[in-house]
């Protein structure tokens, strides 16, 4: 998970605190394997993470802290505190839907008191949330429900009732199976038998899942469906990864895949496997970002990828918009702002010189880049070399000779880092017709271009 | 019918190549099972247990080709414990005093040890063939008695055996007279490999058709075979990475360009994506195309790749392709008979899986399909319809929604309705693999319709009994069943143990089956080996008849219990 998820999240804290008591349940769930995603994001990113991460902690501390305290302050009639009835707890839990009890599966280990004590914690609400935002949007259709689910209403009774309401989906699940009915039938048939308030019933079902965890393969019936409806949730992998023999791919196959992706991070929902993560750090960002530069063919799809995950910096105002559809609004913004020329992309080559993106070929800049940073266009003036020569793409490149003569020329050569909608090297078009000149002129320019290459730079 | 003398018998029986034709003929008659039992060369045995080596002696003296499996199913996803059985060395023993002729051995899910091997290598004469499939228990070591001491071989095909390598230089163990090889396959093996041994050897091998290469082999020695063995017809590549502006690159295209042989391509294990335009001249040539072991070709890439491969009969592939990618599939490639879609992130999350459009655009698209195995994110009710009417010639169905009992995301119903439409057109339907979420109405439409059906995989399905007796009442022809996390118990497992002696095996893990079920099942049934797994000890000296088995395997035998179970699989 990447830090800018985290960020997206902490925006979601208002909405958290509200979710009050009958959330509560729900959290927890989120807790058991958001405590784990957040781990595995920290390790993984843990160079780059630094102080963002030290504050979404605190945030999250906050939030709990926060959390009586809202709920005192909203005194929402009914709201369900963690030292409320236990019996309550349960019952809600089971009507809201089985999503509080597929948290049980994963986390054998001490997870589930933690979280308990957590009970409202924004950053894992917040992390299912901008799952969802990256994840598949076919598998929403439940995840959906996790997500309204908070809004629901701070009254756990309203929150039942209107939880039956809004997310017929989970429940009818949840009683569809044992009871065997057909399923149309099945959504009503669960609110009026949950609403008499079966508690024996509610009791039984919390059970199961206590059993699975400690043997995950327990063979009864309830416990199938419980783990069914967790297994339903798309949200929750932990959860699938306890089904032994799931799916049923060669354990062979997984092996050689597990060793050929030796990176599942991901952008942009793509499995990263084949890859080649480049960080990327962004002049005024608080954090760095990954991106796997073989998911990308062509310039133009990392300048909208890196566009998206640092667009919040560029109009900063990243808390207001969580949601993931308000992207294209900032986009559309950073697009102006580059046009306006306010950053430049940079990447740094093997040789450990910066250099801006877009000067070479997709190809060779892949075989090449070493980290990449979104710099204020200010600070890339003394940066940015020198000419404004270079060769052109289709110059086949066949001797060392050549290649290392290419190499010199990309150095010296110069653009403007990202051309919206344009890449410069396919199109055949650049702004700067006169850069592209033969290849013997252009070899002896490292010095004599310079000013021209500054120029150039001060227009952009 | 004793009209022909019996060399004129045989000699007919000599054009009958499958092995249920040979088993009919040799009911007919006395004289025609003694014709047909000294004739029979090939031997097919889907259960090593099933009967013992010195058995198939005695029967076929004269055997020349045999295929042994060994573990269950179920084996390849974990779900049998490591040290199970399934060992060849007995058969290999027996074998060579009996059968001094034996050319060929095929084998799968077996324990195969270096032993074995090194004894296969020098106790038959005229071994041509080893082909080992999702093996396990042998190292290089043994591959280099075969490459040593096998002078005639002509086939070596290691497909996903888990091999130690201890070290590469196995393929240096081929001798310089060994010249006779058609097809080498070692691309499940993780080590490096002698790479000179392996251009010499191919050089020397005039008939060389097909050849698998694991991922230690890098572009620059593919383009040395390539350019030696012209003749190739099916190729597996390992390593495809290169700087597409290097001069080995440049010399591969060109080598490339003109190679025309080539049918079914593989491999590419480690690949550049920007080096895939070099295939893209022979593209045209393939009728099969495995890119499910190449999670390095993102799906931009491979959609470039499908739209050159017109003539594609069997597509592997993973579902990083994406349901647009799969539309592609469908508007190129109109002679697809087999499709297969992995999941490229087999660990569970799946982020870039298909749907049911992509499988709905296929059917469309391919009319001749009629073997599919597909890993989806999801399916639909409607879609299964279209793709029942659209293809009704399956006869391999095997669909795994990754999340196990997800309904039809739109109507939120069970999938009865769909894979019920596929029973019912697809009269042919011989394997079929259930998944996601099913009430016993499933099972119901596949006793009624499904015929032809010899192998049912069902997991997380069903809801009580009812289900699986529909499935054992109905298919007459059902050899294989096996069920995991299903809600049958011994009810279903009793009703009817006669029909177990029609089928090859059953197996049932997390089912409510009861120890006292099973034992009852043992009691009656004298000819069926009614096996549990018991792991981690989950039963103690005297366990209660009432307590639920957690994995039980049953299989007819002629062998009775078998004398190498370890002590956690309890033969009752």
């Amino acid at each position: 998970m990447s830090p800018l998820l985290l960020g997206v999240g902490e925006e979601g804290q208002t909405d958290i605190t509200l979710l009050a008591s009958s959330a509560s349940t729900d959290s927890i769930c989120q807790n058991g394997s958001g405590l784990k995603e957040r781990n595995y994001m920290g390790l993984s990113d843990c160079s780059s993470v630094d102080s963002s991460a030290v504050s979404s902690l605190s945030e999250e501390k906050k939030n709990n802290l926060n959390l009586k305290a809202t709920e005192l302050r909203l005194g929402l009639p009914g709201s369900q505190s963690p030292e409320r009835d236990p019996e309550i707890f349960l019952m809600s839990s089971a009507k809201l839907d089985e999503k509080p009890l597929f948290p049980l599966l994963p986390s054998n280990d001490g997870f589930c008191p933690l979280s308990q004590k957590i009970v409202v914690s924004g950053n894992k609400r917040v992390f299912s949330d901008a799952m969802d935002g990256f994840s598949e949007v076919r598998s929403s259709v439940f995840t959906e429900g996790n997500w309204l689910f908070p809004t629901a209403g701070p009254d756990s009774e309203t929150a039942q009732s209107v939880t039956q309401g809004k997310f017929p989906v989970s429940s009818g699940i949840n009683v569809m199976l044992p009871s065997k009915p057909t399923p149309n039938s099945g959504v009503k048939s669960i609110s009026l038998k949950e609403n008499s308030g079966a508690q024996p019933a509610t009791m039984k079902e919390i059970v199961p899942p206590k059993v699975l965890q400690e043997r995950p393969r327990a063979a009864n019936e309830t416990s199938h469906n419980h783990r069914s409806a967790a297994n339903n949730n798309s949200s929750a992998p932990a959860a699938k990864a306890q089904v032994v023999g799931w799916p049923p791919v060669r354990s062979f196959r997984k092996n050689t895949l597990a060793v050929t992706s030796r990176n599942n991070d991901e952008v942009d929902g793509k499995p990263g496997p084949g890859t080649l993560f480049i960080k990327v750090s962004m002049d005024g960002a608080p954090y760095l970002r990954k991106v796997d530069l073989r998911t990308y063919t062509a310039y133009q799809e990392l300048s909208s990828a890196l566009e998206k995950m640092f667009s919040c910096f560029t109009i900063g105002q990243c808390g207001s918009h969580g949601v993931p559809g308000k992207e294209i609004l900032s986009e559309s913004k950073l697009r102006d702002l580059l046009h306006g020329s306010e950053y430049v992309l940079t990447y740094e080559d093997k040789d450990g010189d910066w250099m801006l993106v877009g000067d070479v070929p997709w190809e060779m800049f892949i075989d090449s880049c070493k980290r990449m940073r979104i710099m204020k266009s200010s600070d890339a003036i003394g940066l940015v070399l020198t000419s404004g020569k270079r060769l052109t793409v289709n110059t086949a490149l066949e001797t060392p000779r050549e290649q290392e003569l290419a190499s010199v020329n990309r150095k010296i050569a110069f653009r403007p880092a990202i051309q919206m909608g344009n890449n410069p090297w396919q199109g055949g078009k650049t702004q700067e017709g006169n850069q592209v000149k033969s290849r013997e002129e252009s070899g002896h320019l490292r010095t004599g271009g310079a000013s021209r290459g500054l120029d150039a730079h001060l227009i952009m | 019918m004793t009209y022909f003398p019996e060399e004129v018998l045989e000699h007919i029986f000599d054009f009958l190549s499958s092995h249920l034709d040979r088993n009919a003929v040799s009911l007919v008659c006395k004289s025609w099972f003694r014709v047909e039992r000294w004739s029979r060369r090939r031997v097919f045995i889907g259960n090593c247990y099933a009967v013992s080596p010195e058995r198939l002696i005695a029967r076929f003296p004269r055997v020349r080709a045999l295929t042994l499996k060994g573990k269950p199913h179920f084996a390849d996803f974990n779900l049998v414990p490591h040290d199970w059985g399934g060992f060849v060395s007995p058969w290999i023993e027996a074998m060579t005093k009996s059968y001094p002729g034996l050319e060929e051995l095929r084998l799968k899910r077996m324990v195969v040890s270096d032993d074995s091997l090194e004894l296969l290598s020098r106790s038959f004469p005229n071994f041509k063939s080893l082909v080992l499939v999702s093996c396990e228990g042998f190292t290089t070591d043994g591959l280099a008695a075969i490459a040593a001491n096998c002078k005639h071989l002509l086939e070596l095909d290691l497909q996903e055996n888990e091999v130690d390598d201890s070290r590469g230089q196995w393929l240096s163990c081929f001798p310089d007279s060994c010249t006779s090889l058609v097809s080498l396959n070692f691309a499940c093996l993780k080590g490096e490999v002698n790479l000179v041994a392996l251009e010499r050897l191919v050089a020397r091998c005039p008939n060389l058709r097909s050849l698998r290469l694991n991922r230690s082999v890098n572009l620059d020695t593919l383009r040395k075979i390539l350019m030696q063995a012209p003749q190739l017809v099916d190729l597996g590549t390992g390593s495809y990475v290169h700087h597409p502006n290097s001069e080995a690159y440049v010399k591969l295209i060109n080598v490339v360009k003109s190679y025309k042989s080539v049918r079914s391509l593989s491999g590419f294990l480690e690949v550049a994506p920007r080096c895939l335009p070099s295939i893209y001249p022979i593209c045209l040539n393939l009728t099969s195309l495995n890119l499910s072991y190449a999670p390095g070709i993102q799906s931009t890439q491979l959609i470039k790749l499908i739209h050159h491969c017109r003539n594609l009969q069997r597509l592997w592939i993973l579902d990083c392709i994406g349901d647009k990618g799969l539309g592609v599939v469908a508007s190129s490639c109109k002679e697809l008979q087999e499709l297969r879609v992995f999941p490229s992130d087999p660990h569970g999350v799946g982020n870039a899986a298909v749907t049911e459009e992509g499988l709905v655009a296929i059917s469309m698209g391919c009319p001749k399909l009629h073997s599919l195995l597909y890993f989806c994110q999801q399916m639909t009710n409607a879609a299964l319809i279209t793709v029942a009417k659209n293809c009704p010639n399956f006869t391999r169905f095997r669909l795994c929604i990754l999340d196990p009992k997800k309904p039809d995301p739109v109507t939120l119903q069970p999938l009865d309705e769909g894979f019920g439409a596929i029973v019912q057109s697809c009269k042919g339907l011989r394997r079929l693999s259930l998944s996601g979420l099913l009430t016993d109405r499933v099972f119901l439409y596949i006793g009624v319709y499904a015929e032809q059906l010899e192998m049912l995989s069902v997991a997380f399905a069903g809801e009580g009994d009812k289900g699986m007796l529909y499935v054992l009442n109905g298919c007459k022809n059902l050899r294989k069943l096996e069920i995991m996390d299903g809600p049958f118990g011994d009810v279903a497992l009793l009703m009817d143990v006669g029909k177990y002696e029609t089928m090859r095996s059953l197996w049932m893990s997390s089912c409510e089956v009861t120890l006292g079920g099973c034992k009852a099942l043992a009691s009656k049934m004298p000819m069926i080996n009614v096996e549990i797994i018991n792991e981690n000890d989950q039963m103690e000296e005297n366990p209660d008849d009432g307590m639920k088995v957690e994995k039980l395997y049953l299989y007819r035998t002629l062998d009775g219990s078998r004398r190498d179970a370890p002590d956690f699989v309890w033969t009752l």
